[in-house]
């Protein structure tokens, strides 16, 4: 079987590089192509490599209405949450030393903030409500003196839920606090209008937008001017906040992606959302499925669900043609399932049974068809060696079970 | 996560075969029938492993045995490795089995050993309750 074989569902991962996107990067690489180095400014070779940098840094602007002139090219969105989370709190830790942010933050803002508690910082973990919400009352509640920074996803990697991002930001605003939104997952699905959302800076990937991976960007505003401190000094490029050699190749293909999704968002949306139809109708015809985020305020091309009784790495396995991930414990080096669901108040059991499935723009009604189908089968004959199973149709309730825990 | 090609072959095996891989249940309650559940939904896996057995000169011999088991697809197929190194065995030599056996049978990688020390619980536990019935 070759790889190709396998359905691909799993497009909030990482998405193909989209073949005019490959074909335009092809040309800032080799001799007969422009492979100057952007920052050479006495000759051609260096200007025609700037030029398509800021090209390219014009169509990111221009998917979130923005100045190009607030975007700083990062190696991807980690990068960009780091330079975001850290650098605002270093730059403004005389004006205070707290920060909010919540508990199912991609690890990109998580691990970022454990290192600013291990600085002196202090960190408050905002709990989402069972649809995987943040409210802006939460975070009203959280502000203190010595706030100084809020940290929030726009849309969760692993449930596709949405926050309020205009309400959030009124309320850092009306405060004086910076707001950064980790914006990975947006780009080309939902629309971003900078110019009217309170948000001071937003993270950027390529890779989950049909560009290449290893190149992303964060979003400074100028006006009012955050600043922060940067994290890689050498050369001052990026205006100082990101030092190193800019990439051209993976600069335009970002570019050229994110030209693109805007042009297509229309018809990629129309498209995801009727696999999401779909596959929630077919899908929830399995007993005891239930479907994790809230699903009238979520994104259609991610769909989390919990088979319940099926312990989730054993499905993947089963569903060997089909690429998706899981949020069971057994995927992963650590033995703890998914924080995320954990933090959503999900029992364990059934984020250790959850499954996420994601759609995108090379997803056909075959791949979703054929998906539903194999999906109906293992997870009966996961069920069928199910003793949890067994015992539910016992009439036993596993609440009242005494397990023998390892 | 890898996995040894026998882990995936067993599991897979396991799940489109399960009637000829043991899978199934006998009646608890009847005498010759041992029956040992381990671990919790909340951890991930359970295993519930049971041993029809008959007396044989001196000790008792398992005849057949049945297992179903909640967990990843190491902790499936290692209850479907312990079924297979069950049958035929006296009571004595079957508390002999050890996890170590099917790590090395399965090629397990470290992070899943702990599916095979279930499978060893399971096995111990479903003989005392044999025990608690002659």
């Amino acid at each position: 079987m070759t790889i190709n074989s396998t359905i691909y569902l799993d497009y909030a991962s990482t998405t193909p590089v989209d073949p005019r996107v490959a074909s335009k990067m092809m040309q800032f690489l080799t001799p007969d192509g422009e492979f100057g180095n952007p920052a050479s400014r006495s000759h051609r070779y260096g200007w025609k490599a700037d030029d398509a940098v800021e090209e390219a840094r014009s169509h990111v602007a221009n998917l979130v209405n923005c100045d190009p002139r607030e975007i700083v090219w990062t190696s991807g969105a980690t990068e960009a949450d780091n330079l975001a989370v850290k650098g605002v709190a270093r730059f403004y830790k005389s004006k205070g030393n707290h920060i909010i942010t919540s508990k199912i933050e991609h690890k990109a803002v998580l691990d970022p903030c454990r290192q600013l508690e291990r600085e002196g910082f202090e960190v408050t973990y905002l709990e989402p409500d069972d649809g995987g919400i943040i409210h802006p009352n939460q975070v009203k509640d959280a502000i203190k003196k010595n706030t100084i920074l809020v940290s929030l996803m726009h849309i969760n990697n692993e449930l596709g839920t949405l926050n309020d991002l205009n309400a959030i930001g009124e309320i850092t605003r009306n405060s004086g606090i910076f707001f950064h939104v980790d914006a990975a997952q947006s780009t080309g699905k939902v629309e971003i209008d900078l110019s009217v959302l309170p948000v001071d800076l937003m993270s950027f990937s390529a890779h989950k937008t049909y560009g290449p991976k290893g190149i992303g960007a964060l979003f400074v505003r100028r006006k009012p001017r955050v600043r922060i401190e940067a994290l890689i000094h050498g050369g001052g490029h990026e205006r100082g906040m990101r030092s190193g050699t800019l990439a051209p190749h993976q600069i335009v293909g970002m570019g050229e992606a994110f030209r693109i999704a805007k042009e297509e968002m229309k018809e990629d949306h129309a498209k995801v959302t009727a696999f999401h139809t779909k596959f929630l109708k077919e899908a929830m015809k399995i007993d005891h499925a239930y479907i994790n985020g809230d699903i009238n305020n979520k994104v259609p091309n991610i769909l989390n669900i919990s088979f319940n009784f099926v312990e989730g790495e054993s499905l993947i396995m089963g569903l060997k043609d089909i690429a998706v991930s899981s949020g069971s414990a057994c995927t992963s080096a650590s033995l703890e399932p998914s924080y995320v669901l954990r933090a959503l108040g999900r029992k364990d059991e059934l984020a250790h049974s959850s499954i996420r499935f994601s759609f995108g723009r090379f997803t056909n009604d075959n791949e979703v068809d054929n998906t539903l189908s194999i999906l109906h089968n293992v997870v009966d004959r996961l069920r069928e060696l199910s003793p949890l199973w067994e015992m539910h149709l016992d009439g036993i309730d596993l609440d009242t079970v005494k397990w023998d825990a390892h | 996560m890898a996995y040894s090609k026998k882990v995936v072959d067993k599991f897979e095996n396991t799940l489109n075969n399960p009637k000829a891989f043991n899978v199934g249940r006998f009646d608890p309650s009847e005498e010759n029938i041992g029956t040992g559940m381990v671990g919790a939904p909340a951890c991930g896996d359970v295993m519930k492993l049971q041993i029809k057995c008959e007396p044989s000169g001196n000790t008792h011999v398992i005849k057949d045995v049945k297992f179903k088991t909640y967990g990843c697809g190491s902790a499936i197929a290692s209850s479907s490795e312990l079924v297979e190194m069950l049958i035929g065995k006296t009571l004595e030599e079957a508390k002999e089995i050890k996890n170590k056996e099917i790590v090395d049978a399965l090629e397990l990688p470290p992070i899943k050993i702990h599916c095979s020390v279930l499978a060893e619980d399971s096995i111990k536990q479903a003989i005392e309750d044999y025990e608690s019935k002659q």
